[in-house]
């Protein structure tokens, strides 16, 4: 099981932060058209989502998975949207990706008065704990790379 | 900033005096800098606002409040969650507008104003004024425009504080521009 890759957007689209573990193939595109793709791409399953569903709505979209990789989302009723990349033998990562918020992004950049909110986030403090932490988690292996 | 530990989200307890006398001599500074209260009051909420605006996410981080679904939620978790957590106090939620879009926080004991009187030529400073920026901003950011004004002031002579909120309308979130 790996990691490989974690984007932070904020509620205006901007991508706050991106990280890549093992991730083996590059879109071959810019990465702010790559941002630009996930964000439309999320904004638009968000609304599918709340739209089409039969049920009452409670933790809203959750994951996807394709035939080679999962996508977890999680998003915060402040709008900040966090989304990790894995292989499809990850479980649910509410949690961890919760955490990620909790513990790295309000911890490091909102009580940070020198972070500016809504720019790219520029913390070395804050790359190198979450780097820290994503390697930490149970599911991360440099071995699948 | 100096002080990163790795504390866990618990809260930590902080002497409430040194937090009332810190906000005292902030006020006063500001009664200093300026010239009339009606520009002191506007500090105050731009204060705030600022404030409120990083303090929501912090709340989100340590309580597991979800999104509100209506504004009655809203203000419950106000007054029970958010003032217990920041300010120690739990205001009660009353005289409710008809049409559900307008409330009063009453709170009996305000933990600003202990040991403060308010001198007779700032007849005009709402002293507090920095709770209703924070409010407006912590709002603002989960998607809630509100306004949010003190009613009543023990510091003015009422018997209770009222902190009177109305709903203005929901800011919807848009795909940013130049998105195909």
């Amino acid at each position: 099981m790996t990691v490989h890759n974690l984007y932070i957007f904020d509620r205006n689209g901007t991508c706050l932060h991106y990280s890549e573990w093992n991730r083996k193939k590059q879109a071959g595109i810019s990465k702010e058209e790559e941002f630009k793709l996930m964000y439309g791409m999320l904004f638009s399953i968000r609304s599918f989502v709340s739209k089409m569903s039969p049920l009452d709505m409670k933790d809203g979209f959750v994951s996807f998975q394709t035939s080679r990789y999962k996508l977890h989302y999680y998003e915060t009723p402040t709008g900040i949207k966090i989304i990790m990349n894995t292989d499809l033998g990850v479980p649910n990562c509410r949690d961890i990706l919760h955490q990620i918020y909790s513990t790295l992004y309000v911890e490091y950049i909102i009580k940070n008065p020198l972070c500016v909110l809504g720019d790219t986030l520029q913390s070395e403090l804050f790359n190198s704990r979450l780097d820290s932490f994503v390697r930490a988690l149970p599911f991360f292996s440099a071995r699948a790379a | 900033m100096s002080r990163q530990s790795n504390r866990t989200t618990d809260s930590k307890k902080m002497n409430s005096e040194l937090f009332t006398l810190t906000y005292g001599a902030l006020v006063t500074q500001l009664c200093k800098d300026y010239e009339n209260d009606e520009e002191v009051n506007k500090q105050l909420d731009k204060m705030g606002y600022n404030i409120g605006v990083r303090l929501i996410e912090d709340f989100l981080a340590r309580s597991s409040v979800g999104r509100c679904h209506d504004f009655r939620e809203t203000a419950d978790v106000i007054a029970k969650v958010a003032f217990k957590m920041y300010l120690g106090v739990t205001p009660s939620v009353t005289n409710w507008s008809p049409a559900g879009d307008e409330f009063s926080l009453i709170l009996e004991s305000n933990p600003l104003v202990d040991f403060v009187e308010l001198p007779d030529n700032h007849n005009n400073l709402v002293y507090s004024n920095l709770l209703c920026g924070a409010l407006r901003g912590a709002l603002e950011m989960v998607q809630m425009a509100v306004d949010v004004r003190f009613a009543q002031d023990t510091l003015r002579g009422d018997s209770v504080t009222e902190i009177r909120m109305k709903f203005i309308k929901r800011i919807e979130e848009n795909l940013p521009a130049g998105d195909e």
